[in-house]
């Protein structure tokens, strides 16, 4: 827990090792190993889907009463099987990247399913860079819901309070409004942390409860919230017009600017990593904290910092959230607005490594598997909690590389007498993956 | 409470050196801080309106109070009781601040501060309402609510003696509350799906155990990962079977056995010694895991590898083997919980129905500081707390019930900020082992 990510540069470490020797065999050789993160993500991802499919088969009583005469005749289970999981993975598909049926259709029905994919990747951008700010500090932001939501509520009732800001004016303070609720909150946690050692992990989930009490149930029923429009129903009044995010890619398609927060965001925390002071003592500080206090760093202080800009990323889901083209509720906030995605937001950190643009690219992955389990659900009458399942799945595998390397038999990378690839190293390297996964 | 923010600043870290400096000033003004907050209860419960007027709180006495014969009702005067309550609170904050005191009577006095400012609270928000305070009904509802905290922190602490972090106790209520109810629900079988359910957890438990020892996943990420993992196949399994076929997902309960003697002590018999099989379960478990912990060979392996696992396999203790055994163990234990909460609580499986307990029972545990006995104690308070926010929402005080819902857990983050650095884990908790 003290040292989370120092794999991330072993592993890079042992390409240009491995890169000495050049001969295409080698080469071809090791895209097939175990240490190629990008080979073992893809491979996870087969994995879990496969899960996915037994769940899918074993859940459907039908196709499990014809495998109570399978030995009399296999093709009918099997066919029914067949026909089970690619329904649902058709439909998975069409959902998340691009329906074949829509070939000749308009722009929204061509690029509907991938600009919904986008959507739904926005706030998990924003999330999973939180948890790999701090999780480079060496610290969990498990309160992703907690500071969701009171981002949410920041957002939303500058959005629905503030009516006399000009156009423009109104959604940028709202939007600052957001991130400073979650930043406030998340600071707590970093701040109880550092100056009174209390552990992170209990407080945010504390917090996560305090929040969620706080919306649920008071402020939706009082008076300065609830919309009375909705009277016996648990939800905000709606935000104005010119603080909702507008369309990114034209009216029909369902994508908005939260994505281009996302991605300056992901420059912003890249930069940080790369090149800034503060990002810099807080990779030392997750490193090893001694060390860096024997440096010089102020590891209370990078402690508090990498909460705070966590708590503001996590307040960004509670934005889009809000005022994101996402909101089923014409941009109103209900008790269950964060949806889940503090938690999500882990495991798309893990599977990016906790590196700025790894986590954009999970992101993607995870928003298109929820894209496309929404037409599961409604197509294929596949309950989309499964999606919850390939993605927990996708993590285990993703965090446990040794797994994925018995089960499809690769071999180490060759090892090539290098300093950087010695032993030593090597075997540091695979302790230090599962402890950063 | 207010402990945390009144003390001082402790600007370095949790060094032993400077722990010894903290408590002194930590103590006049914790103890100050705890007469003000005193000061004020009695201000507001006992001089406030609500309690003024001669008005009384009534206690009632019998679990059912239509049932002729038992004790009837008490009525006291409630701004007299309110006043002598925060005056007893207000005098252990001063006790505290200047009395020089052993360290275990400060525990106390703490615990004392406590109950007598939240009782006094409690008669203030009942003061002239006709429901009153059901004194058997508030014990046992306490007490049953506890019982899949107990479970799961004891669950969490058997892993975190062991050197592994059980995050994935949430997953392991889950998975089992779902596993006893389809099981019992299709064989018709209380006890098939009493061991299907202990079973479920300890299969959480095996995944959590390969993963966290043979892969070294990073074990608090394991834990929310399987707390995913399982709500997501309950889930998906609740919506594909349950839903579709309610009979596989009906409502039983292993019946009440009333204990012959100690059920017909007033007050508490009713209460505490007429419930089903797995409520005494799960408390007769705390002192036998205080016991297998600190007074068996297997408690004293366990809790070395849980504090120096290079030492105790130094020793020829099978490090890895033992911490297998128990997380399947400890699975089995917080199964037992899941069970509770299905065919322990007559009541269907439901998505996502522990709700946090997990969480819960891991803060339980912390608060208790990684004791049976502590452990119990912490989900005793949260399951008070639960109960405390059920009775008082029916008696129109002026406080939002939200607040008072959020109360356990704002206290937990007071306790677990004042205790800071005095509180210590398990010294390998969360590290994996391994020989290289």
């Amino acid at each position: 827990m003290t040292a989370p990510t120092p794999n991330t540069q072993q592993s890079e470490q042992v390409d240009p090792a491995a890169a000495a020797d050049r001969s295409l065999a080698t080469v071809v050789r090791n895209v097939f190993t175990a240490q190629n993160s990008l080979l073992v993500t893809a491979l996870a991802v087969v994995l879990s889907l496969v899960v996915g499919a037994v769940l899918i088969v074993l859940s459907n009583t039908a196709t499990m009463n014809m495998a109570g005469y399978f030995f009399s005749a296999p093709t009918d289970f099997l066919s029914s099987a067949w026909n089970d999981i690619s329904s649902a993975y058709s439909a998975l598909f069409d959902g998340a990247i691009f329906n074949p049926a829509y070939i000749n259709g308009t722009p929204s029905q061509f690029f509907g399913p991938i600009t919904n994919t986008l959507e739904y990747a926005t706030p998990l951008i924003f999330g999973g860079l939180g948890i790999s700010v701090a999780f480079r500090a060496g610290m969990f932001n498990i309160g992703g819901q907690g500071q969701t939501i009171i981002g949410a509520i920041c957002a939303s009732y500058v959005g629905f309070a503030w009516t006399g800001l000009p156009g423009l004016t109104h959604m940028l303070v709202a939007i600052l409004a957001g991130g400073i609720g979650g930043m406030a909150f998340g600071g707590i946690v970093g701040w109880l942390k550092a100056k009174r050692g209390a552990h992170e992990v209990i407080v945010t989930i504390m917090l996560n409860y305090v929040a969620s009490f706080l919306l649920g149930g008071w402020l939706l029923d009082t008076s300065l919230f609830h919309d009375p429009k909705n009277p016996g129903q648990l939800i905000s009044k709606p935000a104005e017009a010119d603080a909702i995010l507008p369309h990114l890619f034209g009216d029909s398609l369902n994508t908005d600017i939260g994505l281009l927060l996302a991605i300056a965001a992901t420059v912003g925390v890249a930069w940080f990593f790369k090149r800034s002071k503060l990002g810099f003592e807080v990779r030392a500080v997750g490193l090893t904290p001694s060390a860096a206090r024997t440096a010089g760093i102020n590891v209370h202080r990078v402690q508090i910092a990498s909460m705070l800009i966590s708590g503001a990323l996590m307040g960004m889901i509670g934005v889009t959230q809000t005022l994101g083209l996402s909101n089923p509720n014409n941009n109103s906030i209900a008790p269950s607005i964060d949806a889940g995605l503090g938690f999500t937001a882990i495991t798309v950190a893990l599977l990016g490594r906790t590196k700025p643009w790894g986590v954009v690219w999970a992101a993607l992955l995870f928003g298109a598997l929820q894209s496309g389990g929404a037409l599961m659900q409604t197509e294929a009458q596949v309950s989309n909690e499964i999606i919850t399942v390939v993605q927990a799945m996708i993590v285990i595998f993703v965090a446990a590389p040794q797994l994925v390397r018995e089960i499809f038999r690769l071999r180490a990378a060759k090892a090539v007498p290098t300093t950087a690839n010695t032993p030593v190293a090597a075997a540091a390297g695979t302790t230090a993956n599962g402890g950063q996964a | 409470m207010t402990t945390a923010t009144t003390a001082p600043l402790n600007p370095v870290d949790s060094t032993p050196a400077s722990a010894a400096v903290k408590p002194d000033r930590s103590k006049l003004l914790g103890g100050l801080a705890q007469a003000v907050v005193g000061l004020y209860g009695l201000w507001t419960f006992g001089f406030g309106s609500r309690t003024a007027h001669g008005v009384s709180t009534v206690f009632g006495l019998k679990i059912d109070p239509t049932v002729h014969g038992g004790l009837s009702p008490i009525s006291a005067p409630a701004q007299s009781l309110a006043v002598a309550l925060t005056v007893i609170a207000i005098a252990c904050g001063l006790v505290r601040a200047f009395v020089p005191i052993t360290a275990k009577l400060q525990r106390w006095l703490a615990l004392g501060y406590f109950a007598a400012f939240v009782l006094a609270f409690m008669v203030w928000a009942a003061a002239g309402t006709s429901v009153g305070l059901n004194v058997p009904v508030i014990l046992q509802q306490t007490a049953i609510a506890a019982v899949p905290l107990v479970l799961g922190s004891l669950s969490a602490l058997i892993c975190e003696r062991s050197g592994v972090i059980n995050i994935a106790v949430e997953g392991q209520l889950l998975f089992g509350a779902f596993a006893a109810a389809l099981t019992a629900s299709t064989t018709h079988s209380l006890w098939a799906g009493l061991v299907a359910g202990c079973l479920g957890g300890a299969l959480m438990g095996a995944l959590l155990a390969v993963f966290a020892n043979r892969y070294l996943i990073e074990q608090v990420v394991l834990g929310v990962v399987l707390n995913l993992l399982a709500s997501g196949i309950t889930g998906f399994l609740y919506d594909r079977l349950m839903s579709v076929n309610p009979s596989d997902n009906v409502s039983m309960s292993f019946s009440n056995i009333s204990i012959p003697g100690l059920s017909s002590i007033p007050v508490i018999g009713k209460a505490m010694f007429d419930n089903n099989i797995i409520f005494y379960a799960a408390y007769l478990l705390v002192p036998i895991v205080w016991f297998l912990l600190f007074r068996t060979r297997w408690g004293l392996r366990t809790r070395s590898i849980g504090e120096h696992p290079t030492a105790a396999d130094t020793v020829g203790i099978k490090v890895i083997g033992l911490r297998y055994r128990n997380i399947i163990a400890a699975g089995l234990i917080s199964g037992l919980g899941g069970v509770f909460l299905t065919i322990g609580s007559n009541s269907p499986f439901t998505k996502d129905m522990s709700n946090g307990a997990g969480y819960i029972a891991i803060a339980a545990l912390i608060v208790g500081r990684w004791s049976p006995y502590g452990a119990l104690g912490g989900a005793v308070f949260f399951g008070f707390a639960q109960e405390l926010g059920v009775v008082l929402s029916s008696m129109g005080t002026p406080i939002p019930s939200a607040f008072l819902s959020m109360a356990p857990y704002l206290a937990t983050i007071f306790v677990v900020a004042a205790l800071g650095g005095l509180v210590r884990p398990p010294a390998a908790s969360g590290k994996p082992y391994s020989k290289r």
